[in-house]
């Protein structure tokens, strides 16, 4: 009987969901959000200004739940071509656990409700930065650039490499050269990282359709690529300290977190092309997770020490 | 009137339906709860009695 009962309710276009609480918060992205937390966190704490703990609590909480947000609109519009990868047939929507129009509304309202609290509660330039965000990742990059061009991720990075910018707006009410070159770094780390999780992927995203570079461009173009993008990314890792706004101790540091990028994406450019293993892009896609933590975590570091010696010596 | 004589037809939840409905009213309770008292701090904390001494950023 409630059989029968569900299959009447379903083809009358009802069903009753059995999404819980978790399922919901998978289409969040957490993995994603800690990262555009953090990153947001060490551009509020490197801003030159003081801010009451709890509203930079809430500040980050707004971000984090912005970010969300558009990670679930990514989900909804995409459920077609997660279902298809392995990477990604599991999240919620394309498992059958969570509706499509479900993931929509969730998306929708976290949006609104993460960009008018932070523009209510800290500052309307940081929520129209955290509004523009969500537009970009969630309609320029999903709906337009990621089945369009092989470009896409490159274009697409920048949503992911606002947080730092927001996090320091939310604290001054501006824009700073400082936080536009964190916002360049993980710009300029996003192709060479998922670029290598595209080569040893790239059947995935071949059955999804989706124009990756190495699908477009071939493994040897994208491993060149990743080179280049390496070359640039160390020594823009390093301007911080070049442009004098931390110590010669994150110099050296990001110096050598630099020069690891390099040898990783080097290893990577030496790859056979039919090495199925693919151990290079897999080592340089783990120690790029490593590297834009630990320049970021020593970035922070230094800003708490140096601000502590300031403290001291005034 | 025709409605009153009508029975009103009710959906049977499973057992997992009933859990999962469960489970997200509390989560929802929790997160309505939560933006409350964020809210009631953060605007006291924002717009409470040393507003006029806010700075610029308005944050101090």
């Amino acid at each position: 009987m409630a059989l029968a009962e569900d299959r009447l309710m379903e083809e009358a276009g009802f069903r009753m969901s059995e999404a819980t609480a978790g399922d919901f918060f998978a289409l969040l992205k957490p993995r994603v959000m800690s990262l555009v937390v953090f990153t947001a966190f060490v551009g509020l704490v490197a801003a030159p200004v003081a801010i009451n703990p709890l509203l930079a609590m809430i500040a980050i909480l707004s971000i984090a739940i912005g970010a969300g947000a558009s990670g679930a609109l990514n989900m909804w519009y995409d459920a077609d071509i997660d279902a298809v990868m392995t990477r990604t047939a599991s999240r919620p929507v394309p498992a059958g656990r969570v509706t499509p129009g479900e993931a929509l509304s969730f998306g929708l309202v976290l949006s609104v409700l993460s960009v008018m609290t932070l523009g209510v509660l800290i500052n309307w330039l940081s929520a129209a930065l955290l509004a523009f965000t969500i537009f970009f990742y969630a309609v320029i990059y999903t709906m337009w650039l990621k089945r369009w061009t092989p470009q896409n991720i490159v274009i697409g990075g920048a949503a992911g490499a606002i947080p730092p910018v927001i996090g320091w707006a939310a604290v001054t009410g501006s824009v700073s050269l400082e936080s536009l070159i964190l916002f360049l770094i993980i710009f300029l780390w996003t192709p060479p990282h998922f670029w290598a999780l595209a080569l040893f992927k790239s059947d995935d995203y071949a059955r999804a359709g989706i124009p990756m570079m190495p699908n477009v461009a071939g493994q040897a173009s994208t491993r060149r690529q990743i080179f280049a993008y390496a070359l640039i990314l160390a020594p823009v890792g390093v301007l911080p300290w070049a442009l004098g706004y931390t110590t010669a101790g994150y110099g050296v540091v990001s110096a050598v977190l630099g020069a690891g990028f390099v040898w990783y994406a080097w290893k990577v450019l030496g790859m056979a092309d039919d090495d199925r293993a693919m151990k290079p892009a897999k080592a340089l896609f783990g120690y790029s997770l490593l590297y834009l933590f630990a320049i970021f975590a020593v970035y922070l570091v230094d800003c708490v020490i140096g601000r502590a010696f300031m403290m001291g010596g005034a | 009137m025709i409605v009153a004589d009508k029975k009103l037809e009710l959906v049977t939840l499973t057992e997992s339906q009933r859990k999962a409905r469960r489970n997200r009213s509390i989560a929802i309770g929790v997160a309505l709860a939560a933006l409350v008292i964020i809210f009631y701090i953060a605007t006291i904390v924002r717009f409470g009695h040393h507003g006029s001494s806010l700075t610029g950023s308005g944050l101090m």
